[in-house]
């Protein structure tokens, strides 16, 4: 195998510098001790990470968006896990038609899903509720969550559930103690990466969220629109925390590169 | 039951994806409807929504200058990113797929782990890094003998570009890494006992192999560029409107819900012709590297 030159490394070095620098300068803004945006350059600081208590409203924000995450991931894998097991094992007519009704989430500009929610659920009377959320949560969810069940389902031995049928295990028994088991790795890391896309989303949520159902996201945007101050660094870095533990679960159960080699086949 | 019965079994799927179905439909395809509908509807500063059925917000999109140059905006925006993540994405992920197993899934990583990470907090380092005409952006390039004066980042198109380009940049070393996975390295090797320099080996035999990638990498950052919201607001401003932050407006401040919808729509309509149609050239033009 050919090695890469100089030129190539320098090139590389540089590009990784960049792809980390905002990233980098986010989490190190986050320790200052300073009363203003500067780096750390006079020792690190937690006083803006303590400042996060004075806000309520973060705070509030925060658990609005994990539970959001959470259960939106979950009841999207309710709808997701018996869709992906019929696309996996059928050959049925518009089949071709219901996969891509179902990953359609991902051609659609976000900024349309909020525009078409908000219409849709003012007039049903559920305008800035956390209900509205949840179900427009599990739209934008749905085809991460189908997407890796299904990759699941069709890559899982069926022997194994043919020799449970011919043991007498039928129905709901060969679902929970045979299939289910097989493919909750799939399922897990589904529901993993469905609640880093919820968690992080902004664009679907600004038009959804009100007082009250703000989440975590959509506060920071709100707060960064009238002045960014190390505050606004500290919360950034901990929502950077959370989605790094989450990375970290999704790497060790199912390989990262495999969760997001699936995603980048979605413009497709 | 066997699983030959099973799979003729025409009843099994449909009360499997019937759930999810009745969902997309109910929750999905009816707002969407919806909001088409909305596009169509009159809208006054004191009698609020009228439920008619008026071409008054499309002529308003079609005949004010205001709107073709936001349009315009976007999509130069989106053109130009786009233009960038190729240029730079491409040769990153060919030198990333020549490097050794645990260099290349450890730096794989470093590039595609940003692609989960919140796009505020990305786009908010960038206005750090941008921030004002002194920002340590400007500093740098300045000390490097690259530029004499700072270059304003912040509220420009330049800085949306570049955090653009930031943002999007996963996408596309996915999609030519993708490619790059399907290629025979034996191919290279020939070239190269044939006596084919490295240049010529990029130019004649990389080059044409990755273009499918690099293409439908580009359709993903394009689209994804010109309906992208956070960072052209956060960087762009108030005043620097794009598509969707245009609409958000229209929506959440002066409240002319039907006039944003007709500009989401319409953003909606375009991204999907100019994707699909992009999708089908591509797919005949390369029609043998699918196969």
């Amino acid at each position: 195998m050919s090695r890469n030159g100089p030129l190539a490394l320098i090139f590389h070095t540089i590009f990784v510098i960049v792809m980390v620098a905002p990233i980098l300068v986010v989490c190190l803004v986050a320790f200052t001790p300073e009363g203003f945006l500067s780096l750390p350059t006079n020792g690190f600081s937690l006083r803006w990470f303590r400042t996060i208590a004075q806000y309520p409203e973060f705070i509030h924000a925060f658990w609005v968006s994990l539970g959001l995450g959470a259960l939106s991931s979950f009841v999207a894998l309710l709808f997701a896990v018996p869709a992906a097991l019929a696309i996996a094992r059928y050959r049925f007519r518009g089949r071709d038609a219901l996969a891509a009704l179902f990953l359609s989430p991902l051609m659609i500009p976000h900024v349309v899903l909020g525009i078409a929610f908000l219409r849709f659920f003012t007039s049903a009377g559920l305008g800035g509720s956390f209900a509205a959320l949840i179900i427009a949560h599990v739209i934008i969810v749905f085809p991460f969550a189908l997407r890796l069940t299904l990759a699941a389902a069709t890559g899982m031995d069926r022997t194994v559930e043919m020799a449970a049928v011919s043991l007498g295990a039928g129905g709901w028994t060969l679902f929970r103690r045979v299939t289910l088991p097989l493919i909750l790795p799939g399922v897990i890391s589904g529901w993993a990466l469905a609640f880093i896309q919820s968690f992080d989303d902004l664009t679907m949520t600004v038009f959804l969220a009100a007082p009250g159902t703000e989440t975590l996201p959509v506060r920071m945007f709100l707060y960064i629109q009238d002045n960014i101050d190390p505050l606004v660094t500290s919360v950034s870095a901990c929502v950077i925390a959370v989605t790094m533990t989450a990375l970290i679960l999704l790497d060790r159960f199912y390989g990262l590169d495999r969760v997001l080699a699936g995603k980048g086949d979605t413009g497709r | 039951m066997s699983a030959v019965a099973e799979e003729r079994n025409t009843r099994a799927p449909w009360a499997l994806t019937g759930p999810a179905l009745m969902l997309f439909v109910g929750v999905l395809l009816v707002p969407l409807a919806m909001t088409v509908m909305l596009s169509f509807h009159d809208w006054g500063q004191y009698k609020g929504i009228e439920p008619v059925f008026i071409l008054k917000n499309w002529k308003e999109i079609a005949t004010d200058p205001y709107y073709a140059e936001m349009f315009w905006r976007t999509f130069r925006i989106a053109i130009l990113t786009t233009l960038l993540t190729a240029l730079l994405g491409a040769p990153e992920a060919y030198i990333l797929n020549r490097m050794s197993g645990r260099w290349k899934s450890f730096f794989l990583l470093v590039i595609l782990g940003p692609l989960l990470i919140s796009v505020v907090a990305r786009t908010l380092g960038w206005a750090l890094l941008f921030g004002g005409n002194n920002g340590l952006v400007n500093k740098l390039l300045m000390s490097a003998g690259a530029i004499r004066f700072p270059i304003p980042f912040m509220f420009t198109e330049t800085g949306m570009v570049v955090a653009l380009a930031h943002v999007m940049m996963p996408f596309m070393v996915l999609s030519v890494w993708a490619a790059l996975q399907r290629l025979d390295p034996q191919i290279e090797n020939a070239a190269m006992s044939l006596g084919a320099g490295p240049l010529t080996i990029i130019r004649r035999i990389i080059m044409p192999q990755i273009m499918p990638g690099v293409l439908s990498g580009a359709i993903i950052v394009f689209s994804l560029s010109a309906s992208a919201f956070a960072t052209p607001a956060i960087i762009g401003g108030r005043r620097l409107k794009v598509a969707a932050t245009l609409a958000y407006d229209e929506f959440l401040n002066t409240l002319n819900w039907p006039l944003g919808a007709a500009v989401a729509t319409l953003l909606l309509v375009a991204l999907v012709l100019i994707v699909v149609g992009s999708n089908a050239l591509i797919e005949r033009r390369y029609a043998e590297v699918f196969r």
